[in-house]
């Protein structure tokens, strides 16, 4: 159990800057997830943690103590790949029991530990079978059990889940939260899938192009992202933005989207915003579920409006639509039993109270 | 073939052209046609002079009486013939391990280099193992010269004795092995850095977070991977170096005194130079029984090994 420290870390491969100096306080205990695009440094940040991976600048400490020179070996961590990288001529219980082995720990407490990770991870009846007669969520458990088993100071997660399919996916995603629930070791998780991280993180970092975007609670980052690339990147039909203008007018601002539509900015955003008035490179950020089908009540900053729908999409438990306004394509969420059709007129509502100010040309949000 | 000859100017030249092209046209007989050449090949190059060495094994060294047994009861009472025997299973063992130890050494240090490059490591490592061992063989054969050569001459600037690299048994034997060594490790190293390409990294860095040492990712993580391999190569480079002939011949010829010979030579040394054709062919068949050993040994892991995947 321990709290990982990194300090300003960079990874240069040759002259490629994969990590370009990030600070990161990870909390004794806590589900960190990484995530990010490929290529924005994840898997090279947790690599480094790992030892892996020898860092070009900055510190990385673990419980305390920098480990800068200290060998994967004798960092005490456990590590679960994205191929499981099981031993293939070992069977699961030499899998799991090798670290143990290595540290010469006696053969009774390997024993009562191997038993006790598989109990936990429900192998046990798959002992002694080689990697190679497991399925892929098997051997998924396996790698962990063999984490578990070392009870190190840290969990390290590299795309654990992007080989199995997605139905498997969903399960052990839930298998690995109530593992940590059970065993509260600190663990880093990388992911590209924000769903994952959504899912599993008690914090989610966002990286992008080897820096940090964000570091948050899940709902943290869903709702008040700090820039344009975490709030596109989180949630799932991805955010829209819409290029807009910021009218000043009669004391009262508006977002205007086209020539026949524009918005009031809900009024407890006017003096955040009202600096910004008449600048170029504004977008107006709005979540999917946040343009819905109109309703017979109205609550403060929803805006009715009409609309072509595109393309719709039936989900089931809603409908995805799809139109256009000036030359970006908008996604909106609406009741299945609100009659949108592909090519039909519809009555929409947005609801403002939702929405964010995007400064594209800083990719800030404001 | 036949088919074609029997056929008569009869109303049946139309059935048999018919089935001959159906024979023609069953994949068991392609198959058979296009392993014919092979075929061929073998029964002329190899089974034929097999049966001949077993018929001539089996007449009087003026190959005009049959004698049953006799060149192998005169054999097994010869003190050289023992001594062949001795020298070609340690000519063979010491041989094959040092070369697999030599090239799993060796295929290692390839292994770490950046794969820039590799390349040119690579081709120079293979160069003792591509030139004709004949050739080389004669170059080591001037490097051992007693009185004239590199390696003595650089030895007394050291102000060590001269050795009798060929000259002494103990020394011959270890000259030959050495050259054979030489010759034998490139193709050790560079089917031992086919396998441990084929050893995925991530066991390896599964291996040292889970606390291993170097030395313990090489036991427990390369070689049980490589076990299939290693076998393979080191029973095949057995048999290959036990029929061994052109490097005893070459650098020592038998010598001193019949201390460097090996079935090969030995059975050269009697059957052509002596003279004795049966009792040569004799010496040769010697080797059957041993090779075939081996020989099941490497087609039984290959089988083994084809069942696993």
């Amino acid at each position: 159990m321990a709290q990982v420290t990194l300090r300003k870390i960079v990874k240069k491969y040759d002259e490629v800057l994969a990590v370009r100096g990030i600070d990161l306080d990870i909390v004794d205990k806590e589900f960190l997830v990484l995530v990010g695009p490929s290529g924005c440094g994840k898997s090279t940040t947790l690599r480094m943690i790992a030892g892996l991976e020898e860092i070009s600048g900055g510190d990385i400490a673990i419980g305390g103590h920098v480990v800068n020179d200290v060998p994967p070996k004798d960092r005490d961590i456990a590590m679960v790949f994205q191929n499981y990288a099981l031993y293939p001529h070992m069977n699961v219980y030499e899998n799991m029991s090798f670290g143990l082995k290595l540290k010469k720990t006696p053969k009774d407490e390997i024993d009562k530990r191997v038993k006790q990770a598989a109990g936990i991870l429900d192998i046990t009846e798959l002992l002694d079978r080689k990697p190679k007669q497991l399925s892929g969520g098997q051997r998924q458990r396996v790698a962990m059990g063999r984490a578990i088993v070392r009870d190190p100071k840290v969990f390290l997660f590299d795309e654990p889940l992007s080989n199995l399919d997605a139905k498997l996916r969903v399960q052990m995603r839930t298998e690995i939260k109530k593992v940590h629930q059970k065993v509260r070791t600190t663990t880093v998780y990388v992911t590209h899938d924000q769903i994952e991280a959504m899912t599993l993180a008690d914090r989610v970092v966002v990286m992008n192009a080897g820096l940090i975007e964000q570091v948050g609670t899940p709902n943290d980052l869903y709702h008040s992202p700090a820039t344009k690339f975490v709030a596109g990147f989180i949630g799932s039909p991805a955010m829209n933005f819409i290029p807009c203008q910021l009218e000043q007018a009669a004391g009262a601002l508006r977002v205007r989207l086209s020539d026949k539509l524009s918005f009031p900015v809900p009024s407890d955003r006017t003096a955040r915003y009202a600096s910004h008035a008449g600048k170029a490179n504004l977008v107006l950020g709005l979540r999917p579920e946040h343009i819905a089908e109109t309703r017979p009540h109205t609550e403060a900053n929803q805006h009715d409006f009409d609309m072509m729908i595109d393309v719709d999409e039936p989900m089931g438990m809603e409908t995805l639509i799809y139109f256009t306004i000036g030359r970006t394509d908008i996604c909106g969420r609406v009741n299945p039993n609100a009659g949108a059709a592909s090519g039909k007129e519809m009555k929409l509502r947005a609801d403002l109270s939702n929405m964010h100010l995007i400064d594209d040309g800083t990719g800030k949000v404001l | 073939m036949a088919d074609i000859a029997a056929r008569g100017p009869t109303a049946t030249v139309g059935d048999s052209r018919s089935s001959l092209h159906k024979l023609m046209q069953r994949k068991s007989t392609i198959a058979f046609l296009m392993a014919l050449p092979l075929i061929l090949l073998v029964l002329i190059l190899v089974a034929y002079p097999a049966g001949y060495a077993v018929y001539l094994a089996t007449l009087n060294k003026g190959m005009t009486r049959f004698v049953g047994f006799g060149n192998f009861e005169f054999l097994f009472g010869r003190e050289t013939f023992w001594m062949v025997v001795y020298q070609s299973c340690l000519f063979a063992i010491t041989a094959v391990i040092f070369k697999a130890i030599i090239g799993f050494v060796v295929a290692h240090f390839v292994h770490n280099i950046p794969s820039k490059g590799q390349r040119k490591w690579r081709g120079m490592l293979l160069v003792p193992w591509v030139i004709p061992p004949a050739m080389s063989t004669l170059a080591w054969l001037w490097l051992f010269d007693p009185s004239y050569s590199a390696i003595n001459w650089i030895l007394a600037h050291l102000g060590i004795a001269a050795v009798p690299w060929t000259g002494e048994a103990d020394w011959a034997r270890f000259s030959v092995i050495l050259v054979n060594v030489w010759i034998g490790s490139p193709f050790f190293m560079i089917m031992y850095l086919a396998a441990l390409k084929s050893v995925p990294d991530q066991l390896y860095e599964a291996a040292s977070i889970d606390g291993a040492t170097w030395w313990q990712r090489i036991w427990y993580v390369t070689l049980p991977m490589m076990r299939n391999i290693i076998a393979i190569t080191a029973l095949f480079s057995l048999i290959v170096t036990f029929a061994n002939f052109d490097i005893v011949r070459v650098l020592t010829a038998g010598g001193p005194l019949n201390s460097t010979h090996i079935f090969g030579t030995w059975a050269f040394r009697v059957g052509i130079e002596s003279g004795d054709i049966p009792l040569g062919a004799s010496v040769s068949l010697f080797m059957v029984p041993i090779l075939a050993v081996a020989a099941t040994f490497i087609l039984r892991d290959i089988t083994k090994r084809g069942s696993e995947v």
